[in-house]
């Protein structure tokens, strides 16, 4: 009997080193899961270090050479007013992953906080909160983004405005349904026992503890926010030129596509490559670190 | 059931004022003078400050923002949404002009996503591990990747100037010419589906595994019932009420893509119309175009929310 007992609480708290590294076997276990942390990675290299990287400056007009197709001095080619469209390239994961970032952090801050308390407290603040959070729901994405650019004018700064403001309601629902599940747990419980406030029980307990669905979540936004900005800058309310985005540098192309349908084609790839890692990154972490799993993988 | 059905009309008639609440103040929120609303900048900085203070009388700004509020919810009840600043014409007709073209390929694009969509999810899920399997899941994990404007310009490329097969762009009313129509709507429609496509057979494939685990099935199998019967018969039922729960998020994606779609294939719809406005600061415009989408997104989730309890008796209604 008591051996029974040794056994069981045993298989309840198995140490700590073992759960990273199941963690890592799991995470790492699927191909395409290393093949998005490599691109993910590549691109965040290619971004902090593009000074250094890119060939020639992504700004820089040079008439003489416009149009040009792939070639050895310009790998991808050069646009109409010929800039290397390489460059242009890696100067664009700059943006794309300096906005993801920034709308992860205003719309995961703020979502989390309000979905936090609607979960907490519920009655009416509560209701208030997640009312709010189905009224911005019903605005689809891209129009509620367009209607702020329109407001607000363009740009990086507004960018992330429109979006962070437009992804509150997935961070928001998904922290109010975990926080009412953690609310009923005994270390709530005995965080009360303790006379913690309800904001240090919130803050210190709760949120850490739902901490892997939200990194999930976070992950699963970066690809859908770097969709965005891209639509957003293709239809050219987005990042407003010269500076290169990958959206808009498929917008450009577009009067090229028959004699230089690579200045179009190279960005999409890139988008596409990129928000694709970022799915499959959120695809792994999601196995690796649901506890519904353990055992099983 | 009659409690729920009350209950969630009650919620969609809130979030329906908090939309139009919403809508008003984001407008109202404009850096400078909401005379902005009525005419635009330059009409306003060649104006005298009386001509102004008479504009702005004339059409109430100078009253409490309440007030104002509710005379612009009354106008949008009787169906007026004012008058663009551009054009000078009323918004409700320009709409009524618009809205059915979006429809009609949102509404296509919204069927083939579901034609397309959960076939392909059921036989990943029955035959999981199998080549079908791996290419079908490939092809949706890419599908919800692509930028679908990017798509547009490939798909457009390929098939129009390389090809010659259809044309580059435009649109034709099918009641003028049904063949040119349809040859114009296939790539657009098929690109505002790609994503549904995509989301859907996904969400086919994980739900049908989950219920062909059940005992239920389990049971079929055991009565010697073929693959068939035990598919379609008894795992469909209730593997697909996920997918049904959905459609609000797919109708919310195309039209997040009609924006996009639109400006690509220079369709006169209504996405293409919030960016037109939106390049022209036609901010009563942009009122009127969040107002229809919203409503629409919110009708649909109500439906589907209703229709939920007839779908799977299993839900109390709690």
């Amino acid at each position: 009997m008591a051996q029974g007992i040794g056994i069981s609480s045993a298989k309840e708290a198995p140490p700590r080193v073992n759960e990273w590294r199941r963690f890592f076997r799991v995470f790492l276990g699927r191909g395409l899961v290393v093949f998005g942390m490599v691109v993910i990675l590549a691109f965040l290299v290619a971004a902090i270090f593009a000074p250094q990287i890119a060939p020639y400056d992504p700004l820089k007009r040079n008439l003489s050479e416009a149009l040009q197709q792939p070639n050895a001095q310009h790998l991808l080619g050069t646009d109409a007013i010929g800039r290397d469209t390489l460059s242009r390239l890696i100067y664009g994961a700059q943006i794309s992953l300096i906005v993801g970032v920034l709308v992860v952090c205003i719309a995961g801050g703020i979502g989390v906080i309000l979905g936090a308390i609607a979960g907490y407290f519920g009655g009416i603040i509560g209701a208030v909160i997640m009312r709010s959070m189905d009224t911005l729901m019903t605005i689809p994405l891209m129009i509620l983004a367009l209607a702020i650019a329109a407001l607000l004018g363009g740009g990086l700064k507004n960018v992330v405005i429109a979006l962070g403001f437009g992804l509150i309601p997935g961070y928001a629902r998904l922290m109010s349904a975990q926080v009412l599940v953690a609310k009923e747990t005994d270390y709530v419980m005995a965080g009360h026992a303790m006379g913690a406030s309800n904001w240090r029980i919130i803050f210190r307990h709760i949120v850490p503890n739902c901490f892997s669905p939200i990194l999930v979540v976070i992950t699963m936004m970066m690809g859908t926010t770097i969709l965005a900005e891209a639509g957003l800058s293709f239809i050219g309310i987005g990042i407003t030129p010269p500076t290169p985005a990958w959206g808009s540098m498929v917008s450009d192309g577009r009067n090229y596509l028959l004699t230089n349908p690579m200045l179009s084609i190279a960005p999409g790839v890139a988008i596409m490559l990129l928000v694709f890692s970022f799915n499959m990154v959120g695809d792994g972490l999601r196995d690796a670190l649901d506890p519904r799993l353990r055992g099983i993988i | 059931m009659l409690s729920y059905i009350i209950r969630r009309l009650v919620q969609s008639a809130i979030v329906f004022f908090m939309i139009t609440l919403f809508v008003f103040l984001v407008m109202r929120l404009l850096p400078g003078d909401p005379i902005y609303m009525i005419m635009s900048r330059a009409a306003s900085e060649t104006a005298t400050e009386m001509q102004l203070d008479k504009l702005r009388h004339q059409y109430g700004l100078d009253r409490p923002m309440m007030v104002q509020y509710f005379s612009w919810l009354n106008g949008v009840f009787h169906g007026d949404l004012g008058v663009s600043i551009l054009t000078n014409t009323d918004i409700r007709q320009s709409l009524m002009k618009r809205l059915p073209i979006t429809l009609h390929l949102g509404v296509l694009a919204l069927i083939i996503s579901f034609v397309l969509g959960i076939p392909a999810g059921v036989i990943c899920a029955v035959r999981r591990g199998t080549w079908i399997d791996t290419v079908v899941t490939s092809l949706a994990n890419i599908g919800i990747t692509i930028p679908v404007f990017w798509l547009a310009l490939v798909l457009m490329y390929f098939f129009a100037l390389k090809l010659h097969w259809l044309p580059v762009f435009g649109y034709t009313s099918p009641f003028t010419d049904f063949w040119m129509n349809l040859k114009q709507i296939i790539l657009p429609v098929f690109c505002l589906a790609v994503t549904s496509i995509a989301v859907i057979a996904r969400q086919a494939r994980s739900s049908m595994l989950e219920v062909m685990h059940q005992d239920y099935i389990r049971t079929a199998w055991s009565k010697g019932l073929k693959e068939r019967g035990v598919v379609i018969k008894h795992a469909l039922k209730n593997g697909l009420i996920p997918v049904v729960v959905i459609i609000g998020l797919g109708l919310s994606g195309i039209i997040g893509g009609s924006v996009l779609i639109e400006t690509v294939f220079a369709i006169p719809g209504m996405g293409r119309m919030a960016v037109e406005a939106m390049g022209n600061s036609d901010y009563p415009v942009i009122q009127g175009v969040i107002l229809v989408f919203a409503v629409m997104v919110l009708v649909t989730n109500l439906l589907v929310d209703l229709s939920y309890g007839w779908l799977d008796p299993r839900v109390q209604y709690k």
